[in-house]
């Protein structure tokens, strides 16, 4: 288990329970009695430390090495999948995974930023960041979808695109740009979660869509703390406050109207049962496919354009 | 002792390269050095009369340069920017839209107005790098957008001109959705056949780039404007490398296929003209 910085108090509690389980165990003692009691003051310990979480905690969170990404989701939540690769222009991009799969029987084109789990597959998934052809790709994928009436489930979690050289002569902004105004009118269902992280660009690419949720401990910003800090504070050490101000949590961006809903995590985030985790958004992606299923096309094409067309927070000195 | 000795004290730099002006007389170069008067140099399109550089200018000269006898209407301007993050960093965003409104003629980083080109109506919207760095914010979107209506209801082209770091961050993840807001909204031009032309002036970066600037039907620039994702500090930062001459730079997109032309600003207005001409049904 990996304990993040706040999370201290619940590392020295389970550092005791492994103590006393493992002095019960050599001494041939029950030690039941304590061991009761020491679960039932790291639960509540863990309550109380995630019922107030600082933005820069979530974020944090957001990027615990052992939180679910979107290979992960894909294992747990479709009982059949078929990974698709390439751009058919350059390469496949390692960063953006996507296919087609069924949950619960019901055919969905699933695309996801994929991180590493481990230093060498970090690298290999060159940490989440892609380059313009994972973004082709993806828009390859979502026109297969489109053609044969499948709809698009997008997994975002991205610390942003990479800004590489090779990136830019490619044309970084390009494919993000293309992929904008081509999701604005896809002729499926598009559904988009934030699983991880939501930087920037680099998140938006794959994330327009007809319902966009955010996991409890996610975040979605124009640009990430750290860098927040060092452009507008000019400095690294203001990470925390710049986490503040942008009001990147689920609960803010919900109340910004930017998106549908908060997905809830298991006690303790994702990180701490994936399977629980994979439960409840496998729910929550079958209930929205229910949804939007029965809307014709031209309306929910509509209802797209208009759900960003409302988007943005300006006085209107007319009214 | 040393082998070199200064023969005269005093004199720090040759005369040649001293060209100190009054403001608002003169204009002194930043690539050359030289120095012209301020009316030799409208004269010229705002370029270095003597190297051509294109020095950056704002939404209003623009407009001054392309519509015909300098005739056009302001939409949008109704629209107007709100602190709704009550963000502050080194300096409260309140102030420093006040600052940015005191200094500028525009009244955000884009303005928006209509007029015809020889001849041909159009809407053009153009940037303001003076204004918050011509920074993405909702109002940025809201003006796009009401532009955009305007066009789709009386059938006429639209142009953005684009001179912008990026988003606003002042605005978060608002300033984000504008790049989903204003693509909305283009890909209605674009099923109803209505021309729109991105027009990219030095520095088109960031979510501008990613967005609305690279979704022209046709994509063009000025010389040697700065186009680019990310930032070339940042890209250097990551490779751990210098970089090449002239990368981002519009003659390098224009090699990796990125636009359509590059276009000197004395000749904008024919190219323009010209492509509204022959687009026209």
């Amino acid at each position: 288990m990996v304990f993040l910085e706040f999370e201290k108090p619940l590392e020295e509690l389970h550092e005791q329970l492994n103590n006393i389980k493992e002095v019960g165990e050599k001494g041939g003692l029950d030690v039941t009695p304590i061991v009761s009691e020491l679960e039932q003051k790291i639960e509540s310990t863990r309550n109380e430390i995630y019922s107030n979480l600082t933005g820069w905690q979530r974020v944090q969170l957001s990027r615990h090495p052992e939180r679910p990404y979107t290979l992960h989701y894909i294992d747990e939540i479709c009982e059949d999948f078929v990974e698709l690769h390439g751009d058919r222009a350059f390469k496949d991009d390692k960063a953006i995974v996507g296919g087609l799969g069924t949950i619960d029987g019901q055919r969905v084109m699933i695309i996801g930023h994929q991180k590493g789990v481990n230093t060498k597959l970090r690298q290999y998934r060159n940490f989440g960041m892609p380059n313009p052809e994972g973004y082709r790709k993806a828009l390859r994928l979502m026109k297969i979808a489109e053609k044969f009436d499948i709809p698009v489930v997008t997994f975002i979690d991205t610390p942003g695109a990479f800004p590489g050289l090779e990136a830019e002569e490619r044309g970084q902004a390009e494919a993000i740009a293309r992929n904008l105004i081509e999701m604005a009118q896809l002729e499926t269902q598009i559904l988009c979660y934030v699983i991880g992280e939501g930087a920037s660009g680099g998140a938006i690419g794959i994330g327009l869509g007809d319902r966009v949720y955010m996991l409890e401990n996610t975040w979605y910003s124009v640009i990430s703390p750290e860098s927040c800090s060092s452009i507008l504070w000019r400095s690294w050490d203001y990470k925390e406050t710049a986490a503040e101000q942008l009001k990147l949590t689920a609960t803010d961006v919900k109340g910004l109207g930017v998106i549908d809903g908060i997905i809830n995590e298991p006690a303790g985030g994702a990180h701490a049962d994936h399977k629980e985790m994979a439960d409840i958004l496998k729910k929550q992606i079958l209930k929205d496919l229910k949804e939007l299923k029965p809307i014709k096309k031209d309306q929910l094409l509509q209802k797209r354009i208009e759900k960003y067309e409302k988007m943005g927070v300006f006085e209107d000195r007319k009214n | 002792m040393g082998w070199f000795k200064r023969l005269k004290y005093g004199i720090q730099t040759a005369t040649k390269h001293k060209k100190e002006a009054p403001e608002g007389l003169w204009y002194k170069c930043k690539k050359c050095n030289e120095t012209s008067t301020n009316k030799e140099l409208k004269e010229n399109f705002l370029k270095c009369p003597h190297c051509g550089y294109h020095t950056r200018i704002g939404s209003y000269d623009y407009f001054d340069l392309l519509f015909d006898e300098n005739k056009y209407e302001l939409l949008g301007e109704e629209v107007q920017s709100v602190d709704h993050l009550s963000f502050e960093d080194l300096k409260p965003y309140t102030q420093r839209l006040e600052e940015a409104a005191k200094k500028n003629k525009a009244t955000d980083s884009i303005t928006v107005a209509k007029g015809t080109v020889k001849g041909n109506p159009i809407v053009v919207a153009a940037m303001d790098f003076t204004f918050i760095g011509g920074s993405m914010g909702s109002v940025m979107g809201e003006r796009i957008s009401r532009g955009i209506d305007y066009c789709l209801k009386n059938k006429v082209p639209f142009m953005i001109i684009s001179k912008s770091g990026g988003a606003r961050m002042m605005e978060s993840v608002l300033s984000l959705m504008q790049m989903a807001k204003t693509s909305a909204k283009l890909s209605l031009l674009s099923k109803n056949s209505i021309p729109y032309f991105s027009f990219m002036t030095d520095p088109t970066t960031g979510g501008v780039t990613a967005s609305f600037a690279m979704q022209g039907d046709i994509n063009f620039a000025e010389p040697n404007a700065l186009i680019g994702f990310a930032g070339p500090r940042v890209i250097k930062e990551t490779i751990k490398k210098d970089l090449p001459e002239g990368f981002q730079r519009s003659e390098f997109l224009l090699e990796h296929g990125f636009l359509d032309f590059i276009v000197d600003r004395s000749e904008l207005r024919d190219k323009l003209g010209s492509l509204l001409h022959i687009l026209k049904k």
